[in-house]
Parts: structure tokens; sequence; C-alpha cells
């Protein structure tokens, strides 16, 4: 589980410089080694971006991957900013307006937390900037739902509005200490790394935003073929590592809990690549290199909740059950005919909504027993579903709702659905007045 | 027989080609070019405007029959124009007279070959 974070870290620490109480200083100790381990993961999180970037980038027509690339690179500006200004405040700040979400003034630009050592042993500001990676990543995937077809200034305000009222009250709800769902049932419901906070709110806003928006032109009957695999199986590649601190990162700590998340990673990976290629073999015959990055991803995203509470096998089962669910979710787009073009909805949503669901019946005993202590004598597997189940549900009708709303009022103010003249064009002419792909033509 | 090569603007081959397919008309070859017409069409990078001595377009290659010439031509005319009555830049068609066409896996010949 994430720790609680105390809010008493930063206060202590204002206390500290302005009394010049030395024996204070005495309870706060610096735990490098966490230090290091969080400086490490902080970093790698960010370089899942533009490994996002590429991935994106990769898997649409050659005139819209700067477009597209830059929805990725945008939200590390735009999130990252907002993030330090109200972000980490709204998120990890004492819950106002009835918990909806966290407010703490001295939050506001991280100034309070200029010397401040959290009990993990590492600086405010490591816990903050790490948390402040995955704030970037969330928007960044929704737009895989409405990739080659919205205006890009309606896009940037979109994201912006969507981090502060959908993204921060979720990540305030599961992470903070005192948010709702980090305290349901006997030891809150279980969200190790991001998947009802990220993935699921993600995926559902993309699925809103996509069916709202409606269909890129020409598509289904046009085929609308990636621009470049090479660059989507690199950035896949890019992704895998980096989430290596995204969940092993999310013990805030490193040790035996890190060690944990970090096996759970990699095997969830590994089996939900493995378990897509055999579905897809047997399916259609071939096994695709898109369809192994797939899996990939449907195994990392089923993961990312329960890392922190499953064993290997767990974990390789998530992994295969989340591919397995995914596949049949693009199979059943198809058969709707909505236009999630990248599939946010299909690997994000899905394959969230199966890790966080689908972790209860692989807990590893040391934590089911902490939580029957926890509740006072006995918690079984269901009651644990039942909270898994109501977290998942808040996070779907909260996001669903929201981005519904929030793109609604975008579109109606600057626009967000292309005109059809800069769809056809592509949005790399069209709203940045360039070309990826310079070697297409003679120039 | 005539061939029939189209110089048209790169968003328009997606409404050019479903208008084409709509007259029955599915046999065409499709190539990126770029060349020199009177467009001007505006890049910026770093802030600096470039305009690109050759802009890129795309080049339809269609062989018809005498007969499909009209149709043809007037489809391609009809997707390619810009709204609000056509800009620089739309793009040119050229009509040739085309002497000979073979389908290689049956060879024959002439206007049933097309």
């Amino acid at each position: 589980m994430k720790r609680k974070i105390l809010y008493s870290g930063a206060a202590a620490a204002l206390l500290l410089m302005m009394t010049g109480n030395l024996w204070a200083a005495e309870e706060i100790v610096l735990d490098s080694g966490a230090t290091a381990w969080m400086l490490t993961s902080t970093a790698l999180v960010l370089l899942m971006v533009p490994g996002l970037a590429m991935f994106y980038g990769g898997l649409v027509r050659s005139k819209n991957v700067i477009g597209t690339m830059m929805h990725s690179f945008t939200a590390m500006g735009v999130m990252a900013v907002l993030w330090v200004i109200v972000g980490y405040s709204m998120s990890f700040g004492k819950g106002v307006l009835g918990g909806w979400f966290g407010w703490e003034p001295s939050y506001i630009f991280l100034s309070g937390i200029d010397t401040a050592i959290m009990p993990q042993g590492i600086p405010e500001y490591v816990f903050s900037m790490f948390q402040g990676k995955f704030a970037i990543i969330t928007p960044a995937l929704i737009a895989g739902a409405f990739a080659e077809r919205v205006r890009f200034r309606g896009y940037v305000l979109f994201i912006a509005l969507w981090g502060l009222i959908v993204y921060n009250p979720l990540c305030h709800w599961v992470w903070s200490g005192d948010g709702f769902l980090f305290n349901m049932g006997a030891a809150g419901a279980i969200d190790f790394a991001g998947g009802t906070v990220v993935h699921i709110s993600a995926g559902v806003s993309g699925l809103v935003a996509a069916v709202y928006l409606g269909a890129r032109r020409g598509y289904p009957k046009t085929a609308m073929r990636p621009s470049n695999l090479v660059m989507t199986l690199m950035g896949a590649g890019l992704l895998w590592v980096g989430w290596f601190g995204f969940n092993a990162g999310s013990s805030i700590s490193s040790g035996l809990a890190t060690a944990q998340a970090l096996t759970a990673t990699q095997v969830a990976a590994a089996a939900g690549a493995l378990v897509w290629m055999l579905v897809e073999g047997l399916h259609q015959g071939k096994a695709t290199a898109l369809g192994f990055v797939s899996g990939i991803l449907a195994g990392l995203v089923a993961v990312t909740p329960a890392a922190g509470v499953v064993k290997p096998a767990g974990a390789m089962a998530l992994g295969a059950i989340a591919s397995v669910l995914c596949y049949l979710a693009i199979i059943m787009k198809d058969k709707l005919g909505y236009d999630d073009s990248l599939d946010a909805f299909g690997i994000h949503g899905v394959g969230g909504i199966a890790g966080a669901i689908f972790l209860t019946f692989f807990i590893r005993k040391s934590w089911m027993a902490a939580a029957a202590a926890a509740a006072g004598g006995q918690w079984s597997i269901w009651q644990q579903l039942g909270v898994q189940v109501v977290a998942v549900l808040v996070a779907i009708v909260y996001a669903g709702l929201l981005t519904y709303l929030l793109v609604l009022l975008v579109e109606k103010t600057v626009g967000l659905r292309a005109a059809p003249q800069d769809e056809m064009a592509g949005l790399d002419h069209s709203f940045h007045g360039e070309h990826g792909y310079g070697m297409l033509n003679a120039s | 027989m005539k061939l029939i090569t189209a110089i048209i603007r790169e968003e328009m081959l997606d409404q050019v080609r479903e208008a084409l397919i709509d007259a029955e008309i599915t046999r065409i070859t499709v190539n990126r070019v770029s060349g020199h017409g009177r467009q001007e069409s505006l890049d910026i990078y770093r802030g600096k405007k470039v305009v690109p001595n050759l802009i890129p377009k795309i080049r339809l290659d269609i062989a018809v029959n005498d007969e499909f010439v009209d149709i043809t031509v007037n489809t391609i005319i009809k997707a390619a124009k810009s709204n609000s009555g056509g800009k620089v830049g739309d793009g040119k068609i050229f009509i040739m007279p085309l002497e000979e066409c073979i389908r290689i896996r049956t060879e024959e010949r002439g206007g049933s070959a097309i």
C-alpha cells in the first residue's frame, strides 16, 4: 500500500525551521537508499511519457504523428506546472468540501515542503515530484482514445481541466491519508500504483470523449494503417522499463515491498504478452508485433493496482486474464463501431478494471491477516472484493460523468473536434505547421 | 484508351478515392510526389516561417477506356476542388493517349485489359 502521507511532515519541518529546535532534528532521518530509489523511480515514470508518445505516434497515420506525440509531450508541460501550483495540494492536502479534494496552503507552489523529510525517510520534494509524474501520464493516456481528430488548443484546455477536477480528487480519495477509498473496509481499497486513479479513469474518460466526439473521418471503412510500428515497439519497451518506477516506486521505500512490486510487474507484463500472442495466433493465425506489445501493456496495466499485494503466480494470472479480456474488448469495439482510436479504453480501461477486481483472489496471506487484524478479527476476500468493486465503480462513474461535462464545455467554447478540412490535412500541418516525416517526400 | 494523371492535394486523397470508387473507377495507382506550382505552403520551424521549395502532392494514375474519360475527370475535379470554388494549389489533370495496355497474368491486350 501507499503509505499514509502525514501532513505533520511538512508542519513539523516548518516548526523546526521557525523554532530552531535542534533535538527534534534527530527524529527525522533521511534514508538515502530509499531516496535514491525514489529519485530513480521519478525519472523512470517520466520516461514513460516519451515512451507513450512513441507508442501512440507510431500507431497513427503519418500526417498525424507530430500532433499525436505532442499530446503526450504537452502533458509534461501543462500537468507538471499545474501539479506544482495546486495539484499536489488538491491531491495530498487535508480533505475539504466533504472530502471532495484536498487543500493545504503550504503545498501551493510546494512552498512549505522546502526542507520537509517524510516519515518514510525521503524528502517530500521527491514524493511530490514522483506523484506529479502520474498526473502527467494519466491525461496523456486519454489522448489515445480520440487520436487524429482533436484541435490542439481544445486538447490543452481539456487536459488542464481534467487534471484539476478529475485526477486530483481521485488521487486524493485513493492515496491521501484521509481519502474515503483509502480508508474503506478493513485496510482500504487496494490500488497500489494507480489501477483506478490512472488507468480506469483514463480509459473511461477516453471512451466517453471518443463516443461524444464521434469517429474519425472514414472510420471504419478506410483502413488507417500505423505510420511506424518500429517506433511503437520502442515506445512499448520504454513503457515496460518505466513501469518499474511506476510500480516498484509506489512502495515509497527501497526494500522488500519494492522488490515484491518489481517482480510482480515483470511477471505480469511477460505473461500478458505471451497470452496475447497465443490468443491472437489461434484466432488470426499470425502473432503480430502490435499484439505482443498490446499484451505487455495489458499485463502492466492489470498488475498496477495489484503489484503490492500479489505473489508472482498471482501476477502471472492477472497478466493473462487481462490480455484475454482486453483482446475481447477490442473485438467488441469493432462490433459496436465506436472509434477508440488507439484503444485507450480497450487496454487501460478494461485492463485496469480486470486488475483491480481480480487481484482480490491473489492477495498474499500476510496482507489478509493484517487486514483481518485491522478489522478486529475477520476479513474475507469477498468483503475485500466488495471494496474493490466500489472503488472501481466510483472511478468509472466520477471520471465518466465529469469527462462528459468537460468535453461538452471545451467543445462549446474553444472547440475540441477538429474541422473536417484540418482533419483531412492532418494534425501536424493544421495545428503545428510541421511535418513529422520529412523524408517521405523530396524536399 | 487514355492515361489520366491527376496531381491533387494530399488531404484530398481520401475524398477523391472515395468518389472514384462510388463512380466505379476502382483501378488506380497512387504516388507521393513533390513539385512546384503557384501555391505556397507555410511550415514553421523554431519560430521561423519556412516556405518549402517543393510542396508535397499526391499523384493519381488511372488508365481508362475512352468512354470513361469524362466521368473520371469530372469526379476528380468535383472531389479535389477546395471548398468555396477552388484555391491555388488544388492541382492539375493531364490526359494522354495510351498506346497499349497488357494484363500480365492473362497477357490480354487493349481495352479489355484495363
